[in-house]
């Protein structure tokens, strides 16, 4: 099964814990024209990862990376989940019994579904369960 | 000997000054160095000679780590203590037992200079081990017959029961640790009523700050000043006129020089202290520049004592004092160069927190080092304040900033900006 379809590239980008941070990304996405479909902070002792699905990964990269951000593409899949009672729990239902850890994870309620984006220990295995299992992965290519 | 004056001083001064241009003549770096000044010990005849030796600085003593200036040999070494060092090594200072000896009569005489007897009790707040100033002082008060309680720091609750329950009557320790125990004692309920005397030391304080801290505490503070190099502290202190530190003359030589030029100044002209030890045996100094900014006091003190230096406040280096520790930028910068993921471009902000000294370091990222994982970033972080804690004995906090956006400098780095300023 070709896994790599399923594989979405996120970009994480390092920031500061400041004001104005959060501004400059987007402001940056916003002036190359590229859509952020879902994202997240996730924040330390000062400083913070800011992690984003968009509508053109190798572009938003290459802009951040010219303004002097530090942007990391990492593996994530997207799981479309029944919005209802009970959908979350069927997903980590799976990885669970599967032995599978999830690292983080975010959602976001979509127009025809709830999805889960999921950064996952083991990004094969976690595809080919829930494929098996009857759940529904986003591909890469719905995000473009 | 503390009132020693004129020709009497000054011969006595000579004679030691010969003995100790020929100790330092055992040191192989002395003796080159005696070599190339063409100076031999039977050159020096009056305390001006000493002008025609060079000066000794830190990063000398560290070129000798261990025990490159060790004069004599080790068995004849009792003790050893370090302070820090410019870089990752720290400076070693040996003493034989006639140094130990000399040393405690020093801090002796301090102490009955300003009224301490046996009759007095004395906690030592201070950092035992390495840090001379927790055995120094312990020895020194000793010496006088005063009991002794070896409180060390941390445990502030345990230091004010244990003034209280064991009726102290002096104590010493840093001024900014004798704040925070007043601020303690406030909140347990106790004026500290046996405290009469505090002796700070180890960094610099405000006349401000002993305003306070004798309000607070209760007692009459004086300053103390010295350094490893000088065996410790006790080389000059405040008598109790309380206006400039007694240095003593009769175990240091001292010079205040232009730190640019080297031109030595006279009395009123601010400038740097640099001292010859006359008594050092295991490691004699020759000229030691010791960093710090200061002038010698025109007028003669009413107590009739010897010269005396202003009190310090000021570097001619970029030494920082944080809690007592001395810490030198550089020291930071050798020891992020051992963590790859951060990068060498760094920025330390000291703040004083609750009367506490507190650094800040931020560091650059390394680019090639971010995988886009949180853990990452935390782990680093923890990496480098374990490091820093190891290399510098501080807990300090670190920042970590994005590549490139700590300011740049073409000349001389600016790299701390100390925003304790002067008052309390």
């Amino acid at each position: 099964m070709d896994v790599t379809k399923y594989t979405i590239k996120q970009i994480s980008v390092f920031s500061e814990n400041k004001p104005g941070r959060l501004a400059a990304i987007a402001g940056a996405l916003e002036d190359e024209g590229i859509n952020i479909l879902a994202f997240s902070i996730a924040e330390a002792n000062g400083f913070g990862v800011v992690r984003a699905l968009v509508d053109r990964p190798d572009a938003a990269y290459k802009k951040l990376n010219a303004m002097g951000f530090m942007v990391s593409f990492t593996d994530v899949i997207a799981v479309k989940m029944r919005d209802v009672p009970g959908g979350l729990f069927e997903m980590a239902r799976i990885l669970s019994e599967a032995e599978i850890n999830i690292e983080y994870s975010y959602a976001y309620s979509g127009r025809e579904a709830a999805v889960l984006i999921l950064r996952v220990d083991r990004v094969d295995a976690a595809v080919e369960k829930i494929l098996a299992r009857g759940g529904t992965l986003l591909s890469a290519d719905e995000f473009s | 000997m503390e009132v020693l004056k004129g020709d009497a001083l000054h011969s006595l001064q000579a004679k030691r000054l010969r003995w100790t241009v020929e100790q330092a003549g055992k040191v192989p770096f002395y003796r080159k160095m005696l070599q190339e000044a063409g100076v031999r010990p039977e050159d020096i005849r009056t305390v001006d000679d000493v002008q025609k030796l060079p000066f000794t600085r830190k990063t000398d003593l560290q070129g000798g780590y261990p025990f490159g200036f060790f004069a004599v040999p080790m068995k004849e070494v009792v003790r050893i203590h370090t302070t820090s060092g410019t870089t990752g090594k720290p400076t070693v200072v040996g003493y034989t037992r006639q140094d130990l000896d000399n040393w405690s009569e020093l801090i002796a005489r301090n102490l009955t200079m300003i009224g301490l007897t046996d009759e007095d009790v004395f906690q030592n707040a201070v950092n035992y081990g390495l840090f001379t100033g927790g055995l120094g002082f312990h020895y020194g008060a000793e010496k006088v017959g005063m009991t002794v309680i070896p409180s060390a720091t941390g445990n502030t609750r345990r230091q004010i029961e244990m003034i209280d329950d064991f009726g102290v009557t002096a104590i010493h320790c840093t001024p900014s640790y004798a704040m925070h125990i007043a601020e303690v004692a406030e909140k347990e309920g106790t004026t500290l009523p046996t405290l009469a005397t505090g002796i700070f030391g180890a960094e610099p304080w405000s006349d401000n700050m002993r305003r306070v801290l004798e309000g607070k505490l209760g007692v009459t503070a004086y300053d103390s000043y010295g350094m490893s190099e000088m065996y410790g502290p006790g080389a000059a202190f405040e008598c109790p006129e309380r206006n400039g530190l007694h240095i003593w003359h009769d175990m240091y030589l001292s010079e205040i020089i232009d730190p640019k030029t080297g031109e030595v100044l006279e009395p009123g002209e601010r400038g740097e202290l640099v001292v010859t030890p006359l008594v050092k045996e295991a490691m004699p100094l020759l000229r030691y520049r010791t960093g710090d900014i200061t002038m010698f006091l025109e007028e003669e003190c009413p107590c009739g004592r010897g010269m005396k230096i202003a009190r310090l406040h000021g570097r001619s280096d970029d030494m920082l004092v944080i809690r007592g520790i001395n810490v030198f930028p550089s020291q930071i910068e050798h020891v992020l160069r051992s963590v790859p993921e951060v990068g060498d471009e760094f920025l330390v902000y000291v703040d004083r927190v609750n009367h506490l000294d507190e650094m800040t370091i931020e560091v650059e990222m390394n680019r090639s080092a971010f995988r886009g994982e949180l853990e990452d970033l935390t782990r680093t972080q923890n990496r480098v304040v374990a490091a820093l804690k190891e290399a510098l004995n501080l807990r300090t906090r670190v920042q970590l900033v994005e590549p490139e956006s700590l300011p740049r400098y073409e000349g001389k780095a600016k790299r701390v900006i100390d925003r304790r300023g002067d008052d309390i």
